[in-house]
């Protein structure tokens, strides 16, 4: 059964991402990476870790694909990556550069043992997270805060018409 | 599963998104590209999480989605600015500090 769960999810999850890069189109590229910020909320949930798997969809596929989606409209109208490209021959390196990073991965992967699963798995439940956020992680918690709101301000600052 | 299970599956994530980025010639593609490579260190934090008993992944994850949230914001205001500016999104033509 998990084998099963596993095998599907990891199989949307590399289709969409092949979707994402294979199709020119920007805004199936965004859709393609909904659908891939899905599964991995769904492999969140195998995991044992509820409450990221919410987190997951809330802000990734809601929060962070609306914003993309409305980009794409705004900035690439109809049809995109037409006419001739003026690099063809440095974009055939993306394919080794991409290959020989996964090799690398992967012969680490292999070379080392992995360490076995311990007994309970951690409880990633709202509780627990929610306890470890405001005693033990409570200055990256308030660091984060400081970030989006430099964020927010910075990109009133850069969107705003000048006048 | 294994834990190398879940880890090769972040590492194929992670390659087909290098791939995109360094393949795409829109700015915003590039930026697709990026949220797929950074949601496959995610699937890595928490599945070491799981493995070794320890939330301190779950958290990390946690605050990479805060993160990678206000990098999209920062990241499409500034594509935005730049196509206000030049019109273009097409990152081979943005080449001002080219020498």
């Amino acid at each position: 059964m998990e084998l099963a769960a596993f095998t599907l999810i990891a199989l949307i999850a590399l289709g969409s991402a092949l979707g994402l890069i294979l199709k020119r189109n920007a805004i199936h590229g965004a859709l393609f990476l909904v659908v891939n910020l899905g599964s991995v909320a769904a492999l969140y949930l195998t995991l044992g870790a509820e409450f990221l798997a919410a987190a997951q969809v809330i802000v990734y596929a809601g929060a962070i694909m609306v914003l993309f989606v409305f980009a794409i409209m705004v900035l690439i109208p109809g049809k995109e990556e037409t006419g001739p490209d003026p690099r063809r021959p440095l974009r055939w390196v993306a394919l080794p550069a991409g290959a020989l990073l996964l090799a690398q991965v992967l012969v680490i992967l292999v070379g080392t043992r992995g360490p076995t699963p311990v007994g309970s798995p951690a409880p990633g439940g709202v509780e627990a997270i929610g306890r470890l956020l405001f005693t033990d992680y409570l200055f990256p918690f308030e660091l984060t805060s400081v970030l989006l709101l430099a964020a927010m301000v910075g990109v009133l600052l850069l969107a705003r018409r000048r006048t | 599963m294994p834990l190398g299970a879940y880890l090769t599956l972040a590492a194929l994530v992670f390659a087909i998104g290098l791939f995109g980025v360094l393949t795409r010639r829109n700015a915003v593609g590039i930026l697709l590209g990026i949220e797929l490579m950074l949601n496959a260190v995610n699937i890595n934090l928490v599945a070491f999480a799981r493995f070794s008993g320890d939330l301190g992944g779950i958290l990390f994850t946690l605050f990479t989605i805060a993160i990678t949230v206000a990098e999209v914001a920062v990241g499409l205001a500034i594509v935005i600015v730049i196509f206000r500016v030049r019109r273009t999104v097409e990152a081979d033509h943005l080449d001002l500090l080219r020498g």
